[in-house]
Formats: structure tokens, sequence, C-alpha cells
């Protein structure tokens, strides 16, 4: 109980914690992975950290992320970190990677593309990780980090 | 260098120094066969020449390179002649395709098209040009032209005209002429420029490039001029096209400047970018030009198929 208190966002029993996030990528986080109100998600914006000047976190009670979505937060978050939470103990702590992008991760901004227009995967190569920029396997149009449309 | 024999050709961001090398010697090889011996070269082969967009010049082109080395040839012009105009998918066309055929040549007014055509079949798919992306046969009868006029390739000054943005030709030869050093002089509108993101590989291989707005700016410093159209409808404001239009036309009095040696190229069809008198100047090649898309379309057609030249 004490623990707790110290905490400036509430401990969970069971489920995930993204920590280290960047703050203003913190709703994008949210919304992306479809968090509904299925789980009961808590989240910190703008605490104090030692990796960084500030972070955000976010604390999904009930779930684990599934590799699909491990690779949207290397997308978004690179630095972040994944806490697998059980009886309020961190479990497993993954330090997020981002090694490539899943097929049908990531949405063509490009019009044009085949793959706005058929009904097909989609796939995108690392150009640069920082700062993040992707190209399109099919039409080869690159696109920044802050152009990114997920799927 | 990856083998040919089965490879198929999307992008000439797939193609390497060697491969260009490569291929050119081909075409050059097969152009200097005798007529009867071109003809066995693919006489099994069966290839569908897929145009899901018109395309005159690079369809009858291909379709003469592959039945002059022996080959049949199959498919369809336009889309309203096949089962696209009924709503068939790319993907379930190139499923019923590859049944009938070796080679699939495909154009198509998406990009990335072709990659997904590759990507659905085993059989080889050349790139025919899909939508803005790539055309990867104009680059290669783009060097092929080159070369003969210049006997090499490497350390030429070249000069691209026009539209940069939108022009896939230009994008193409940029990056295939990166490999061989070359000199580039880019002469466009501002709002018509090359690209940041080839203007970064082009930094990364430490590529000299240079932007201007004029043609008489870097006339007597080129060795080739490479001109394309500029597109009307590029732009919102049709004064603003008219105003422009004329200061990317090369004109017959501009080639006074120019190097003995210099030659013109364009990717054709051509509206108003260049006088008509220039066409008999010992500077014109670009006639010559589309005519290299027969031993460059027939080198890469045979190279695939796995033809020893």
């Amino acid at each position: 109980m004490k623990k707790q208190k110290m905490l400036a966002v509430a401990a969970i029993e069971h489920g995930t914690v993204i920590d280290h996030i960047p703050s203003d990528k913190v709703m994008k986080l949210v919304e992306m992975l479809l968090l509904d109100n299925t789980n009961r998600i808590t989240i910190g914006l703008n605490l104090e950290s030692k990796k960084k000047a500030r972070k955000g976190i976010i604390k999904i009670s009930g779930r684990k992320l599934t590799e699909a979505e491990m690779n949207k937060v290397a997308i978004l978050a690179p630095d972040a970190t994944v806490n697998t939470i059980e009886e309020y103990e961190v479990v497993k702590k993954k330090k997020i990677m981002l090694h490539d992008i899943e097929p049908n991760t990531l949405r063509c901004n490009n019009p044009s593309c085949i793959t706005n227009n058929e009904q097909t995967e989609t796939k995108f190569q690392i150009v640069l990780k920082s700062p993040l920029r992707v190209r399109c396997f099919f039409c080869e149009r690159t696109a920044e980090e802050q152009e990114l449309r997920f799927i | 260098m990856k083998t040919w024999k089965g490879r198929s050709l999307i992008s000439i961001n797939d193609v390497s120094r060697e491969d260009i090398i490569y291929v050119l010697e081909s075409a050059k090889k097969i152009e200097s066969l005798p007529k009867k011996e071109k003809e066995q070269l693919l006489k099994n082969a069966v290839v569908a020449n897929l145009f899901f967009e018109p395309s005159t010049r690079t369809r009858l082109s291909f379709e003469s390179a592959a039945v002059q080395l022996g080959a049949k040839v199959i498919g369809f012009a336009d889309p309203g002649s096949s089962s696209a105009v009924k709503g068939e998918s790319l993907t379930d066309t190139i499923k019923m395709v590859e049944n009938y055929a070796g080679i699939l040549v495909i154009r198509h007014p998406k990009e990335g098209a072709a990659r997904l055509a590759a990507t659905i079949t085993k059989k080889v798919v050349i790139n025919a040009g899909d939508g803005a992306n790539q055309h990867p046969t104009q680059t290669f009868l783009d060097l092929y032209t080159i070369k003969k006029s210049h006997k090499k390739i490497s350390n030429l000054h070249v000069a691209v005209v026009g539209d940069l943005k939108y022009g896939r030709t230009v994008h193409s030869l940029a990056i295939a002429l990166s490999h061989f050093n070359c000199r580039l002089y880019f002469v466009s509108p501002i709002m018509l420029g090359m690209p940041s993101s080839i203007c970064e590989e082009l930094e990364k291989k430490n590529i000299i490039f240079s932007y201007h707005n004029d043609i008489e700016e870097v006339i007597d410093k080129v060795d080739i001029l490479y001109m394309t159209r500029i597109q009307k409808e590029r732009f919102g404001d049709p004064l603003e096209y008219l105003r422009i239009k004329d200061s990317y036309a090369l004109k017959e009095e501009m080639l006074k400047k120019a190097k003995p040696t210099m030659k013109i190229l364009h990717p054709l069809p051509r509206v108003g970018e260049m006088e008509r008198s220039i066409d008999q100047t010992k500077h014109a090649a670009y006639f010559e030009q589309a005519a290299n898309g027969i031993p460059v379309r027939q080198a890469i057609l045979a190279l695939v198929a796995g033809v020893q030249l």
C-alpha cells in the first residue's frame, strides 16, 4: 500500500505497463492499440524520468500485448519498455527494438499505391531508424514518422 | 550480381552497376545478331503483355522485341478488353495469366502494381510502368543510348530538364547514373524540382548535382541534355503554366553553345518543349533512343528467359 502511494500512476495487479513513452506519443499509442473500455487503462503524462526530461506511461489491466502491437509500439516509441505484470510484480521487462515492420501494420500514404486500391497486405521497409523513415515495399514512396498511418 | 534467369525486373532501385553493364552489353550483342539467329532465342516462349492502361509505344516496343526473338505474344492493350473492366482484381488476373505465359509484361496505372504481381506469381514479371513510380526498361534504353553515343556512361555531365518532380523517367535515370559518377544538373521550375528522396540518395553516393532554372545556364557544360514534358495539369493557374513552359523549352539557337558531341534525349511523347528544327541537328538522339527500346527489351527478355548471349 505504501508503495502504491509513491507511484505517480496507480499499480496494476495483472497486465502490461508501457513505460518511457514520449509524452506526446501516449494518446496516439492508446488510439493505435485500440485500447477501449474492455480493459482498465491508466495513463500518465509528463512524468519525471531518469532517462528523459519527461515521459509518459500506459498501464493496461488484464491483458498482454500481441507481437503485432509490440511492433506498433516500437515504431512510435522506440525507446519504450514493455513490462508484463503479475500479482503487482514485474515478471518480464522488455526493451522495445525496432527491427522491421510487420506486414499490415501501416497504411501507405500514397492514394495511387496499389495497396490502397486492391485488397492486399501492406509491407514497409525501414530506411532510417532515427528519425524514423519508412518505404512502401510496393509503390516505393517514403514516409516520415509524423506521416505514418496505422492499420 | 544476381542471376538474371527467372528474375523479375520491377524497379531500377533493385539494379546494380554490374546489372546495368551486363544488360547493356547483352543489348549490344543481340543487336549485332543475324535476324535468323535472333528468331531462335525465345522460340518456345510465351510473353503476356498486360496493359491495364493504354501505352502505344511501350506496348508495341515490347511486342515487337518479343516477336523478333521468336516468342508468341498474348495479352490485352487496355483494361477495357480485359476482365479488369468487370472488376477483376490484379491478383486474380495474374493468377490466371501465369498459366498461359512465362514472362508477364505489366503496365498499370497504380504504383506498386508490378511489385504486387511479382509477389503473386513465380513467373517473371517485367514492369512496363506502374503509375508515377517506375519504368525500368525506359531507363535501360536511356543508358544504352548514352553508351552508344558517348562510348561510356561514367563521368558524363548530364542535365535533366522539365518536370523533375513527377517524372518517373528522370528519377530512375538519376538513380541509375549515380552508379557511374555522373555530374547532374537539374533544370526545372522550383515547384517541379527533383524530390528530396532522390537528392538524398545522390548525396549518399557523393554525386555532384546542382539546381538551375534556365537551360542556357548548363547547355555548354553537358554531354547529355535529357528533356521532359511539363504537363499543364500540374499547374493550378494556366497563366503560370504559359509563363513557365517557354523557360524550359529548347530552341535551336541555344545549341550554338553546346558541345559538338552533346546529345538530346527525350522519353517522348513531346509537346512544345523542343523546336522541331532540332530534329535535323546532330544533337537529336531521341528517335534513336526510342528505337533502342527494341534491343534493350530483347536483351532483358532473353536474359530473364535464361538465354546465354
